[in-house]
């Protein structure tokens, strides 16, 4: 595999895609239109924890253009459970009780009916004319008030699933508990030179997607249903709707639309059913669109947690023991990724003791989404945060710290398996070499690193790749690109055949069209997807060689395919007169594939069931303003194994996209909440996240080493980068400071009461 | 009651009828089928519909429609000639300076207005003007360096052209 030069993988095309993009020609969720269409408006409960007394709809449906109205009686309750390799199983019954509330609204903003009029106007009239009666209860808006003895119950049936703590009986609000535990925790502490503990907060931070949730459904009298919407897998869509409303998946066509932005948020379906029943009692096409006030009170957003940790270590630097207690707030239902947190926050230190425990909570806020790398960034805060407080206590740098305890090929993860070739300890030493390591710091500047894990995901993907009559190619896959993911399968294909990647045209098709693939997560495409396309390829390859066996009426076996520029096939034998064949290029077979025995059509469908673990390293320097408590990232550095990058261009755009959301959470992102679990910033003015003038220019350093499981040695690279910067920040808060900032976000208030300068408020 | 509007739209004068109340984005995007200025939050604070009118600078979603009256209003579908993109939708295509893209057409009329005004911005002049559009894919580093790119790129060839 390291022998191997690449004449496509490693370039920087420009993306196919790219010109519709800058032009505004790209059709995203909302850019779509059907003859006849209706707008269709979702009614939200405005208490945070309320049971739904009656719902009266007559003067809704009386408003001039009303076409259809609709409330939780609409949308069946289901039990079915969608089951998604290793990324666990989908409660199709929550899922559709989120969509629409039918006997308690769980949070602000839970929908509660929904209208569709021929105009927005009169759709949002008759929202308003919904008349709603709630009965409203105390809501439940920390982990203290839900775990609390006197607790308001979200769902009486809930029972704690995993392993209960010990005398849990009757219902509960912890959804669920795990434990992961390896040799003698109470004996290494004990036997440990230095022990750090500290307990952590974050707050429930949004994805933040510029594109707000969209759909545009159909339902033909034929009980044809045509779904257009924005999400990151058609399919995983189609099957969504399919359970939810009891209809077979033969019967819903879903065009995934060009998709703005996901990070996880665009998985889960909030409008697409209830489109579908609004389209299917009205007999007209419905369109829906959320706001983004609604996207932040009703989609997204990921947990808020409270983390116990404590770490022990030798003088030399040797951690010999973990213990924490991982509390992950679910949102309305159960779901939260405490367990991946808890398989995350101990993977980047071979430590021989450790006990970690993780719960599941629910509590009345939205419904979590998968967040990029989901639990992992707030676990990995607090380990990388009181690794920070040994390397400090014995006074050792901070990244020969991590180097002494990083994990290595052979290693047993904490979850279990033995990792492979991995590259954290290049990653560490990459950061170290770096200029930034050494580079001085001005008086008001602090420099903190932090190293961060995440799984990343295989499951199944298929490619169609087609060569045409003239030696160019199309290749078709089934997931929606969110970062070049068309160009790079476009460079796998000219890879494999030997021709020019602008000669390769990608598409993303629809849930007819494409073969079954899963959704566009757990960085899994480039690479998953990527090895359809490449076998898809190699296919193809396949069968110019049988096509030239063809022509020179030989053994097919005689024949080898030459990988070149273009590529080509050969003879291993002369002709019987003695003669050397010319070779075939592709461009020549391609021209007469109708007489050797028409179309060439090569197909691949995988099922991969591992991936490359991903670790990155990223340096930060702060700059703390003392008088107002502002913080800006002076400099930052991402550094991280990316197994092989495709098109490097993405694959840094990658990691400084993940960093810059990571920045986002440490500094200024969190829900803001009243007394009543109203959400009081769910707009973009309020709700920060940061804009151009917040940060630098975010230096990339890729380190390859290769994953066995992919022929190029591709790992997964979108979800690491936003795991190591929220302590790679508060360690350079902490080194700016000397105050050590253990709940999240460091804004400019909280920065202040922890130096001091004001009063805790 | 609807409101009759006569405006230049990407250098075509254009006529159309809205109601008082409706944004200028609602009717480029649902009336006049230009859906390349985007719908990111309609509060003014994403940028996603940056249009120029009168070379200003605007969100789309804070205008009236009736506000269009005898302006001209650039769209992103009108930054491009029919012979060649704007340099900066080529320097953005170059650098790989969008993801998922959504965002694209805001920051490229946003940056056009920035070039416009100020031929050779230093890169914290870029980072300020741009900052009422929101990227959340890709931590504005390839973009502020695309506009950065774009901006020599213009000057050079216009003192190649003196």
């Amino acid at each position: 595999m390291s022998a191997r030069t690449y004449r496509y993988i490693g370039t920087r095309p420009i993306r196919h895609d790219g010109l519709d993009k800058v032009t505004g020609r790209a059709n995203y969720g909302a850019d779509f239109t059907l003859p006849g269409l209706l707008q269709g408006v979702v009614v939200r409960s405005p208490h945070a924890h309320a049971r739904i007394v009656s719902i009266e709809t007559q003067a809704a449906e009386a408003v001039p253009g009303v076409k259809a109205v609709i409330t939780g009686k609409d949308i069946p309750e289901t039990s079915a459970r969608l089951a998604l390799g290793a990324e666990g199983a989908f409660d199709l019954h929550d899922i559709g009780d989120n969509l629409m509330a039918h006997g308690k609204a769980l949070y602000e903003g839970h929908a509660v009916a929904a209208v569709a009029a021929t105009s927005i106007d009169a759709a949002r009239e008759a929202a308003k004319l919904v008349r709603v009666v709630y009965e409203p209860l105390e809501p439940v808006m920390s982990i203290e008030r839900a775990i609390a003895p006197d607790a308001p119950i979200l769902h009486a049936d809930m029972v704690t699933k995993g392993r209960p703590l010990p005398g849990t009986t009757g219902p509960t609000n912890i959804a669920g508990r795990m434990e992961l535990k390896r040799g003698d925790v109470d004996q290494a502490f004990a036997g440990a030179d230095v022990v750090v503990e500290r307990e952590f907060r974050t707050s429930t931070v949004h994805q933040g997607y510029i594109e707000p949730h969209a759909c545009v459904a159909r339902s033909g009298e034929d009980g044809q249903i045509l779904v257009w919407c924005s999400t990151q897998g058609g399919f995983i869509a189609r099957d969504f709707c399919a359970l939810i409303l009891g209809i077979d998946a033969a019967r819903i066509k879903v065009i995934p639309s060009e998709i703005g932005g996901g990070f996880g948020g665009k998985i889960p379906v909030y409008l697409e059913p209830v489109a579908i029943v609004l389209s299917h009692k009205a007999g007209r096409p419905v369109k829906m669109v959320m706001s983004r006030s609604e996207v932040f009170r009703a989609s997204g957003p990921t947990s808020g947690t409270r983390i116990r940790m404590k770490l022990g270590a030798k003088r030399d630097g040797t951690i010999v023991a973990a213990q924490a207690s991982l509390w992950y707030e679910a949102g309305a239902y159960r779901g939260s990724p405490s367990g991946a947190g808890a398989m995350c926050c101990l993977a980047s230190y071979a430590i021989p003791n450790f006990f970690v425990e993780a719960h599941d909570v629910v509590v009345n806020k939205p419904k979590v989404a998968a967040y990029r790398a989901p639990g992992s960034p707030m676990a990995t805060f607090a380990t990388e945060s009181l690794v920070d407080e040994v390397a400090r206590a014995i006074g050792m740098d901070p990244i020969e710290l991590r180097l002494k305890n990083a994990v290595a090929e052979g290693d047993h993860a904490p979850y279990g398996p033995v990792y492979g070739p991995i590259g954290l300890k290049q990653v560490l030493e990459a950061a170290r070499a770096h200029p930034h390591w050494s580079a001085p710091l001005g008086p008001s500047q602090g420099r903190g690193v932090a190293c961060g894990f995440w799984f990343n995901a295989g499951l199944s993907s298929s490619a169609t790749v087609t060569l045409n009559g003239d030696g160019s190619a199309g290749v078709v896959t089934g997931n929606p690109d969110i970062g070049g993911t068309r160009v790079a399968q476009a460079m796998m294909v000219a890879e494999e055949l030997g021709i020019p990647v602008e000669r390769v045209r990608p598409s993303v098709a629809d849930t007819d069209t494409a073969g079954y693939t899963d959704l566009t997560g757990g960085s899994r495409v480039c690479y998953a997807t990527g090895m359809a396309v490449i076998r898809a390829a190699q296919d193809i390859a396949e069968q110019l060689r049988s096509r030239a066996a063809t022509i020179w009426n030989v053994d097919r076996d005689r024949v080898a395919w030459e990988p070149g520029r273009p590529g080509r096939v050969i003879a291993l034998d002369e002709s019987p007169d003695g003669s050397v064949r010319p070779p075939l290029t592709i461009v020549e077979l391609a021209s007469k594939m109708a007489q050797t025995g028409g179309p060439i059509v090569g197909r691949a469908a995988v099922n991969a069931p591992m991936a490359g673990p991903g670790f990155a390293a990223h340096i930060c320097d702060l700059d703390v303003d003392k008088e107002t408590g502002r913080s800006t990232v002076a400099r930052y550095t991402a550094i991280q194994d990316v197994g092989k990058a495709v098109h490097p261009s993405f694959v840094e755009g990658q990691m400084q996209g993940g960093a810059a959301q990571g920045i986002g959470w440490a500094l200024n992102e969190e829900y803001i909440y009243d007394a009543d679990g109203v959400m009081e910033n769910a707009g973009f003015l309020d709700y920060r996240m940061p804009v151009a003038s917040d940060l630098p220019m975010i230096d990339t350093v890729l380190v390859e080493v290769a994953n066995p499981l992919h022929p190029y040695g591709v790992r997964g690279v979108g979800e690491v980068p936003i795991v190591p910067p929220l302590a790679a920040v508060a360690n350079a808060m902490r080194d700016a400071t000397g105050v050590r900032f253990t709940e999240l976000p460091l804004s400019p208030s909280r920065v202040l009461e922890g130096l001091g300068t004001i009063a805790k408020g | 009651m609807r409101i009759q509007v006569e405006t230049t739209l990407n250098g075509e004068p254009t006529t159309f009828l809205c109601e008082a109340h409706h944004s200028l984005l609602d009717v480029l995007r649902n009336g006049l089928g230009l859906t390349g200025t985007k719908e990111g939050c309609s509060t003014g604070d994403c940028g996603a519909c940056s249009v120029l009118m009168d070379g200003r600078l605007v969100p789309a979603c804070l205008v009236l429609a009736p506000e269009a009256q005898d302006r001209t209003v650039i769209t992103i579908e009108g930054i491009a000639t029919s012979e060649a993109l704007h340099p900066l939708q080529q320097k953005f295509l170059e650098h790989a300076a969008l993801q998922c893209g959504v965002c694209t057409p805001g920051f490229i009329v946003a940056a056009k207005a920035l070039l416009d005004a100020n031929p050779n911005p230093s890169e914290t002049e870029t980072r300020y003007w741009l900052a009422g559009n929101l990227c959340r894919c890709t931590g504005y580093d390839k973009i502020v360096r695309a506009v950065l790119d774009a901006a020599a790129e213009m000057s050079s060839g216009k003192a190649a052209a003196r």
